[in-house]
């Protein structure tokens, strides 16, 4: 049979092959040795404990969000909007540690509220696009698009404006804050075993709601087909409502990692493109969430590992995107052939 | 004092042209049944190929022509995704979107900052006299007369023109037309890529005049194609209101400038955004209208208010194509 397992698996990594070649010939593009380019990825990457730290705090937010996408994909909603998601949640987070860093409370305490109030900023812009979607009619990619200018323009104003440091404020963010609100780190590393801890359950908590709960089923019920749905008695708009509020609470999570564990502070780019990565991670994986946790090392990694290479090969650093956006497009060309050639096969 | 703003809103349309020339595009995409979500990263990469032919070739011509080819070609790796090979839409277009903004800057790196040609105004004759038009519509540049064209042609082709109609029909009810004879997926293959092609010469617009060079990721260019994306939506799918979005657009984004020395409490990164919730707000009031819920609340209004405001709905409403993003097959 030609829909077998080592079919599928073939054209997966045909694709995967066909990504490598892509960029191996966009690099010679640029007269740029491909190997050498790929090699200090690598090494940019896994080649130091202190650079595989470096990963591991891009893939907490990274793995986060990727986690809230597969609740609003499982429903068949596009969360574009998850950008502003995670500003907002950075921005909530910030607002309570600004509020509460010299009440004297336990800093574990003011912590703790401020990662919640991170959740509920992600939450409550999510539920504007979900609003937006079912009470408006606006479609949920476009007022999502919009929303997240909205986000980074509130963001700015409150950087440059009642947030803004004493003397001049300017794009490197806010007054960091002290030492005793930031997550606790490994010694000589910003790594937060804390926030790492967090994003495991996130995505282990997203497994399983989505395969073994009643809610993950009906879910999946609406995203396969929404009117089917209504018809069964599922109630259609609060779910799409309640997924994306799912969603915007791991983004507000993100958002809120990076202010309390990698930033200590609110800077103008703190969703860091995090939240459109995690769209193509999510659609890498075919929507499974078993493969997120790798595949979101495997993006980080690359992400990481290209930070050197303007240093070292005066390459440019989005060559990382350039092979994440090959990968996806690849995999999906390579799944529609396959569906068309099985189709030819069994008619 | 009157001569300056004159010359302001002249450069709001020149300012537009480029938007003008993707929001078509993606009109005319969309009007065929298919989402160009690619547009952002599509534009950012021929502005960056366009400039980089012109500068090698030292031909504005040439510069143009590679962005309009650019922008073509990743239409039609999207209109080969979702037509032939029936995947999403919206997810190729998305991750092409993604992928070509990181290709241009990777490929741009090394042109980064070079000076290379740029386009200059070319004043009509006669018309460029006359007093107040002649300073708003005839000192441009040949790009922004073409977009003045583009509109009129583009309206007139799809609600006055057999093809247009054409058009139209793959796009609401494609079935019917492949009854009437249509080539449904040939044509929407070429209005795709056509589409494309116009999105592509937005690039360049921008980066051989309106925002002549490549900076890389400051070029300022990031976020465009996004914001085409929600004017074709404003626009209704009809290139006179699409074109007014843009206008709109163009004319928020001056003001915010314009406003920054009055408004010496507000950051100037904050105005240039400012454009975006009201963007957001039309797009609600253009879809609120579609919503099932209006009509119910509608219908328990007074009958006055009820007529007023339906009327007002009306005017704003905008139904997409019925079959956009749905692929079509025969049997």
């Amino acid at each position: 049979m030609r829909n077998s397992r080592w079919f599928n698996l073939t054209v997966q990594i045909g694709a995967v092959l066909a990504a490598l070649l892509f960029t191996t010939l966009v690099l010679l593009a640029t007269k740029a040795p491909p190997l050498e380019a790929f090699w200090n990825i690598a090494l940019g990457s896994v080649g130091s404990w202190g650079k595989f730290s470096d990963v591991l705090i891009a893939w907490v937010p990274l793995l986060l969000v990727t986690a809230g996408l597969l609740i609003t994909f499982t429903a068949g909603l596009w969360n574009i909007g998850i950008e502003g998601q995670i500003t907002l949640g950075a921005i909530f987070t910030t607002w309570v540690l600004l509020t509460l860093q010299d009440s004297g409370w336990n800093p574990a305490i003011v912590i703790t509220l401020s990662i919640l109030a991170g959740m509920l900023g992600g939450a409550l812009w999510a539920a504007l696009a979900g609003a937006l979607k079912t009470f408006g009619g606006v479609n949920e990619i476009f007022g999502g698009l919009g929303l997240n200018f909205v986000a980074t323009a509130l963001n700015l104003w409150l950087i440059f404006g009642p947030w803004k440091r004493p003397g001049v404020a300017s794009m490197s963010g806010t007054v960091p804050f002290d030492a005793s609100l930031s997550l606790p780190a490994l010694p000589g590393s910003r790594l937060s075993l804390v926030a790492v801890g967090i994003a495991i359950l996130a995505i282990v908590f997203v497994y399983f709601l989505l395969k073994d709960t009643y809610f993950g089923l009906r879910l999946k019920a609406v995203g396969k087909n929404a009117n089917a749905a209504h018809l069964l008695g599922v109630p259609t708009w609060q779910y799409m409502l309640v997924s994306f509020m799912l969603c915007g609470v791991f983004a507000g999570l993100a958002g809120a990692m990076q202010v309390t564990a990698v930033y200590h502070r609110l800077i103008p780019s703190i969703s860091s493109g995090y939240g459109f990565m995690g769209l193509l991670v999510a659609m890498l994986i075919n929507f499974l969430p078993i493969w997120a946790a790798p595949v979101a090392l495997f993006f980080a990694a690359l992400n990481i590992g290209s930070i050197q290479l303007p240093v070292v090969l005066k390459l440019d650093s989005t060559l990382a995107g350039v092979l994440q956006g090959t990968l996806v497009l690849f995999v999906l060309l390579a799944d529609g052939a396959r569906q068309k050639f099985i189709k030819k096969e069994m008619p | 004092m009157n001569n300056i703003i004159l010359i302001s809103l002249a450069g709001v349309l020149t300012a537009a042209a480029p938007v003008i020339f993707a929001v078509i595009g993606e009109t005319l995409s969309e009007r065929a049944g298919v989402i160009n979500l690619s547009m952002n990263g599509s534009i950012l990469l021929s502005a960056m190929g366009g400039f980089a032919v012109a500068v090698v070739t030292d031909n504005l011509l040439l510069g143009f022509l590679a962005g309009m080819l650019i922008g073509a070609l990743v239409a039609a790796v999207l209109a080969f995704a979702s037509i032939t090979l029936k995947q999403s839409q919206v997810a190729v277009g998305f991750v092409l979107a993604l992928l070509c903004r990181d290709l241009s800057y990777f490929l741009g790196n090394p042109i980064m900052g070079q000076s290379g040609p740029r386009l200059s105004s070319a004043p009509m004759p006669f018309l460029s006299d006359i007093p107040v038009l002649g300073a708003l519509f005839f000192k441009q540049d040949v790009m922004t007369y073409l977009s003045f064209l583009l509109i009129a042609a583009a309206w007139i082709f799809i609600f006055r023109t057999r093809p247009g109609l054409m058009l139209q029909g793959i796009g609401e009810r494609p079935a019917a037309a492949f009854v009437r004879g249509a080539h449904v997926n040939r044509l929407r293959y070429f209005y795709t890529i056509l589409g494309g092609a116009l999105i592509g010469l937005a690039g360049p617009i921008y980066s051989l005049s309106v925002k002549a060079g490549w900076k890389g990721t400051i070029s300022g260019l990031d976020g465009i194609g996004w914001i085409a994306l929600s004017i074709t939506i404003f626009g209704g799918w009809n290139p006179i209101r699409a074109a007014f979005g843009a206008y709109l657009f163009a004319l928020l984004q001056w003001l915010g400038l314009a406003l920054q020395p009055v408004l010496p409490g507000i950051p100037a990164q904050v105005l240039q955004v400012a454009p975006f919730p009201l963007m957001i707000l039309t797009l609600l009031f253009v879809n609120i209208g579609n919503a099932e819920w209006v009509e119910r609340t509608l219908a328990s209004l007074p009958e006055p208010t009820r007529r007023l405001v339906a009327r007002i709905l009306r005017g704003l409403r905008a139904t997409p194509p019925a079959a956009l993003g749905v692929p079509f097959e025969t049997e």
